[in-house]
């Protein structure tokens, strides 16, 4: 499967260049295994060193791939997250992204275009209006953070499980990869990707959604937190390998199940 | 150890071996072990605190645990199976074993009010470490409660929509945080009084480590 990517219609490719220079990690973020008091205490209780180094990274990063695998045994299909009355809207609701609310990206919706591809029979590219004609579902979950807030939304678009039966997805495959305006990206588990609240999202609130939370497209997961839940989504891909993603490249589980 | 060390051991036991078992093995064990998981799971715990504090303070990097909120998310969820582990099969062993009857039954309010002015004058018998007095015995029941609460917050914050039922029961998401924080603070300073408790009576210490 080819990843090459032809300019995506509606976003600015100097954007694109900027912000993929912020996917490299930053230096002083490797090393976050240093020493501090409670590693003294930690080092003096063992007689060992096991704080410093890229061996104990490893083996916590080991760990984090099995907490993987619990979670998605974890995970129940049929189990929904629970939806909330319209008086109990966080409003405003947050802008959150790892730049400044004048820094998201700013996606023409009048060209604009969903690219599809890898294992699905229809590779059409999908525009605002078209995915607009589709049945709308609706939603009002709370959107949790890893860092610890949450803020509860309403979110309207179309499921996503109707969608990848609409263009012919092999729902044998392992992961659905979400591409986005920014540079954003994002890998989701197909058992997530078809679950029933799952949703391509187009509107916040009844109203278009704006371009705080994620124009033209947001993926609503309510099952996953935030940083799984990728924003100005440009396209989509289904396929077996793990593309990984933005935040988890840098450390934060892969799986990210509530 | 040489063969002539071994022959000039003393064939009678010294009182090391000699004074009555305090601490069998797998409470020394499993108390150590639960030792590391919890500085492990409050060092990183406070780092993941400051990401979204629920009070008007931080806590300084420098006391934190994995630098910055990934790096302490790693540690958190890796010393969990630790802590878990480790406390079910304390739980389990100190039920099946009888310990827990044995020692920590009955608490009596009237021996505790009793206890608690005899600990603050300074009066407290500590001759025999394998009785526990009633102030004791009231905090070890305690924490242990305080364990199984901050385990099940931590879940019900972990798992809001897979284990919403126990979120519910914690008040719901926004709350179980407060909880989860609330017997965090309860249990570092049941940790504050147990280390400086420790310190005062060495030989307390010395029966965690060698039993007796």
């Amino acid at each position: 499967m080819s990843r090459t990517r032809k300019p995506i219609p509606g976003v600015d490719p100097k954007l694109l260049i900027k912000d993929a220079a912020k996917l490299l990690p930053e230096p002083s973020r490797r090393f976050f295994l240093r020493g501090a008091a409670s590693l003294g205490a930690l080092a003096v209780l063992t007689g060992c060193d096991i704080v410093d180094g890229d061996t104990s990274e490893h083996a916590l990063r080991v760990i984090s791939r099995m907490n993987d695998r619990v979670q998605a045994w974890l995970f129940n299909p049929n189990t929904l997250a629970p939806e909330y009355p319209e008086s109990m809207i966080t409003r405003p609701f947050p802008f959150n992204a790892y730049y400044s609310r004048d820094e998201a990206p700013d996606v023409d919706g009048d060209t604009y275009q969903l690219e599809i591809g890898g294992l699905v029979d229809n590779k059409k590219s999908w525009t605002l209006a078209e995915l607009r004609q589709l049945p709308e579902v609706s939603q009002i979950t709370r959107h949790v953070c890893v860092e610890g807030w949450s803020a509860i939304g309403s979110w309207q678009g179309v499921r996503l499980s109707d969608f990848l039966k609409l263009i012919g997805t092999d729902t044998r495959a392992k992961y659905v990869w979400f591409q986005c305006a920014e540079g954003y990206s994002n890998t989701i588990d197909m058992p997530t990707a078809l679950h029933p609240q799952t949703q391509l999202t187009l509107k916040f609130d009844h109203q278009t959604l704006p371009r705080d939370y994620g124009f033209p497209i947001k993926i609503r997961i309510p099952t996953k937190l935030g940083f799984k839940n990728p924003k100005y989504v440009t396209a989509m891909w289904v396929q077996n390998n793990d593309a990984g993603g933005y935040w988890e490249n840098q450390g934060y589980n892969w799986f990210s199940g509530l | 150890m040489t063969i002539e060390a071994t022959a000039n051991a003393p064939a009678v036991p010294d009182a090391a071996t000699t004074r009555p078992v305090i601490h069998p093995l797998w409470v020394r064990v499993t108390h150590w072990i639960n030792a590391l998981a919890m500085l492990i799971m409050i060092g990183s715990g406070w780092q993941i605190y400051d990401a979204a504090p629920l009070f008007g303070f931080e806590f300084p990097t420098q006391i934190a645990l994995g630098n910055w909120l990934a790096g302490a998310l790693l540690w958190h969820f890796a010393a969990m199976w630790l802590l878990v582990i480790n406390g079910v099969v304390y739980l389990v062993l100190g039920i099946a074993t009888g310990r827990f009857r044995r020692k920590l039954f009955p608490i009596r309010p009237s021996e505790v009010v009793r206890d608690l002015f005899a600990a603050l004058r300074g009066k407290l018998s500590h001759d025999d470490l394998t009785v526990y007095n009633a102030v004791q015995k009231l905090l070890y029941v305690g924490i242990l409660l305080t364990g199984v609460v901050i385990v099940l917050s931590g879940l019900s914050i972990w798992k809001p929509v897979q284990f919403q039922s126990l979120t519910s029961f914690f008040g719901g998401y926004n709350t179980a945080r407060y909880v989860h924080f609330g017997a965090m603070t309860a249990i570092v300073t049941f940790l504050v009084v147990h280390v400086a408790l420790a310190i005062l009576v060495p030989k307390s210490l010395r029966a965690m480590i060698i039993g007796r």
